[in-house]
């Protein structure tokens, strides 16, 4: 065919692409259409066909087997380009030194057993931890612990190893490399000087702190809007005593005697001025007598020079509620 | 403090490394899913679109009501349904008055849109209402061809990326083999005007011809609409220039004990373990024990029957 050489062939994603039909503008009808596109069709797919078959291919227990070219349209990537590995403090020192790994044989030859053992790992060959006896040197003060100090040792040793592990991996998190399968996360805000570092809030202490802050809305937040698991502010527990509702005609004695207190707290409580006059003077007079009592036992003097004694003003329930409890 | 967090177990390594990024990239998954509302006709056609890239598309079945593809509030779900199903197309049907059985269809790079397109269904037809034969229904997962006819997608900007996406969204993996008796679908996209485009999907005839190469006939099989291109949006072109990277071609992979001889050529090295003859299991020697015996019989047997005839004949 004539156009074959205008159609755009990729093989790789077994694609045809046929630019020149012109469709007529006015359509036929849909069956007609479908038909045209699918012989259209038909024709880029027998070009596609082609171009395969003559691919060499090798036979398989399935069928022929071709090898496909790879795809030609660009189309674009849907994750970036990966980083080249950063490499590690160690492997910059290697390499500006020169130093190059060396194979190292899987056995190696115990010394104190004469066997050959594993290089690392469950019973190993010229293993440090299974010395049974260290002999003690000169320079070693007397109860020094050469155990305890090897098990230090270690430890100092695994630290570094994780210090200097963990600089690594932060600084390729910094440049963006890091290995897929690690991440770094925060644990606990970095102590700051003497400080301990501030303790997380808990759940319990969370909601007082939100229930006191909503009751700082005019309607006490009860309508505000909730988060979603959010629970209704708990009321703290009040246990009213609710009276009888009928308790004979008129005013009932439980009733009476709820009034009463109710009231004679109210009246305590703002009652500076108030004066019981009879208990005022009953008071004054129990006074006079017991100094008139005293003045005739001590010497005489005038009543004018001694200083006179006021009765006392504030006489309220209060104060002799008081006078009671100093009693 | 910063603390090292690694998987615990090899299976979930394994997951992680492949969704990392890579040289060579696994071949882009699908996302489909709708919005709030959604008409019978859009249902049908995102199941069919499952349907067609069955194992390498996630469905989605709840309504999703706060995406919004071309607004740019809108993506931040799209973003992390991305990242965290590991899909870079994603198909978004929904249904309103201004835009009827409406399908946005968008690529991700780097789990962030990179570019969308929105087009409207019509004259959909399912596969159920397609009659045919058995026996060329195409198998899942088989490679499709992918055909394109048509001037508008040379010429009118729109076409020509909805044609891209297309590919990008019909082509399945990018292999290096293929198995011949495997191809069994094509996909036909016709440009009919400048804003219509037609895609059907049709099952594999392949009859003999005269030559080695079959003759290839298209038998409508699979759902079939009329896509009317509304919006679309072009990807920036920083991120396009991004995207469309590629690393040089890969250095060839080095192949082990294999050495070069300008007399001889290709030469490599067979490494023979020890034999440890100790501990070489011994042969089953029964068969052969009887075999012996009974030739020795026969010698001895001649023997014997001569001397039997002889004392036969003596007495």
């Amino acid at each position: 065919m004539e156009n074959e050489a205008q159609f755009t062939v990729d093989l790789g994603n077994l694609m045809c692409f046929n630019p020149h039909h012109h469709f007529p503008s006015k359509p036929s009808s849909r069956e007609e259409l479908v038909k045209e596109c699918l012989e259209k069709g038909t024709e880029l797919v027998q070009i596609i066909a082609n171009n395969l078959f003559n691919l060499p291919s090798t036979e398989s227990v399935d069928g022929p087997l071709i090898k496909l070219p790879p795809p030609t349209t660009r189309l674009p990537r849907e994750k970036p380009l990966p980083k080249p590995k950063a490499p590690t403090k160690w492997e910059e020192f290697a390499k500006a030194r020169g130093i190059k790994n060396r194979k190292r044989d899987k056995l190696v030859l115990d010394e104190q057993s004469g066997t050959w053992k594993r290089r690392y790992g469950y019973d190993r060959a010229n293993d440090e931890e299974n010395i049974p006896i260290i002999e003690a040197k000169m320079t070693d003060e007397p109860g020094f612990d050469p155990f305890a100090k090897r098990l230090s040792d270690k430890k100092n040793r695994v630290e570094k190893q994780e210090k200097n592990r963990m600089q690594n991996l932060k600084q390729a998190a910094k440049v963006g490399n890091l290995p897929s399968h690690v991440q770094l996360a925060a644990t606990a805000l970095p102590i700051t000087g003497t400080q301990a570092a501030p303790k997380k809030a808990s759940k319990h202490d969370l909601g007082k702190v939100a229930g006191i802050a909503v009751t700082a809305t005019a309607s006490g937040g009860k309508f505000d809007k909730k988060l979603q698991g959010e629970k209704p502010a708990q009321q703290p527990k009040k246990f009213r005593k609710f009276l009888p509702v009928a308790e004979g005609t008129g005013i009932g004695s439980q009733e009476r005697s709820q009034t009463e207190r109710i009231l004679n707290s109210l009246i305590s409580k703002n009652s500076h001025e108030i004066l019981n006059v009879d208990k005022a003077i009953s008071m004054y007079n129990v006074k006079k007598e017991k100094r008139k009592n005293q003045k005739g036992k001590s010497s005489s003097t005038s009543s004018k020079l001694k200083p006179k004694t006021k009765p006392q003003k504030k006489f309220s329930k209060k104060g002799s509620s008081k006078k009671e409890k100093a009693k | 403090m910063l603390k090292v967090k690694t998987p615990r177990n090899h299976r979930v390594r394994r997951e992680l490394e492949k969704r990392a990024p890579k040289l060579v990239e696994n071949g882009k998954k699908t996302l489909i899913l709708h919005g709030t509302k959604t008409s019978g006709v859009l249902n049908e056609v995102l199941k069919e679109i499952y349907h067609l890239k069955k194992g390498k598309a996630v469905k989605f079945s709840r309504k999703n009501e706060n995406i919004k593809p071309f607004e740019n509030g809108g993506e931040t779900s799209l973003e992390f349904f991305s990242m965290k199903t590991d899909c870079s197309i994603f198909v978004y049907g929904s249904h309103s008055k201004k835009r009827p059985d409406n399908l946005v269809i968008g690529r991700t790079y780097d789990h962030h849109i990179y570019d969308l397109v929105e087009v409207g269904v019509e004259n959909f037809k399912p596969m159920e209402s397609f009659k045919y034969d058995k026996k060329l229904a195409p198998l899942i997962g088989s490679k499709p061809m992918i055909a394109f006819v048509g001037e508008g997608f040379e010429n009118v900007e729109e076409l020509k990326h909805f044609k891209e996406v297309l590919l990008d969204l019909l082509r399945g993996e990018v292999v290096e083999n293929l198995n011949l008796v495997g191809l069994d679908r094509v996909y036909v996209c016709t440009a009919i005007s400048s804003n219509r485009v037609f895609l059907s999907h049709c099952g594999l005839r392949l009859k003999k011809s005269g030559t080695k190469v079959p003759r290839m006939e298209l038998v409508e099989v699979g759902p079939s609409m009329d896509l009317v291109v509304r919006r679309h949006r072009l990807p920036n072109d920083s991120l396009k220039k991004a995207a469309m990277k590629t690393a040089r071609d890969q250095p060839k992979k080095k192949v082990k004990n294999v050495g070069d001889d300008a007399v001889e050529g290709k030469i490599g090295k067979i490494y023979i373990p020890d034999q440890k003859v100790g501990e070489m299991a011994v042969i089953d020697k029964s068969k052969g024990v009887k075999r012996e015996r009974r030739e020795a019989k026969l010698k001895k047997g001649d023997h014997g029957h001569v001397s039997k005839k002889q004392k036969e004949d003596s007495t």
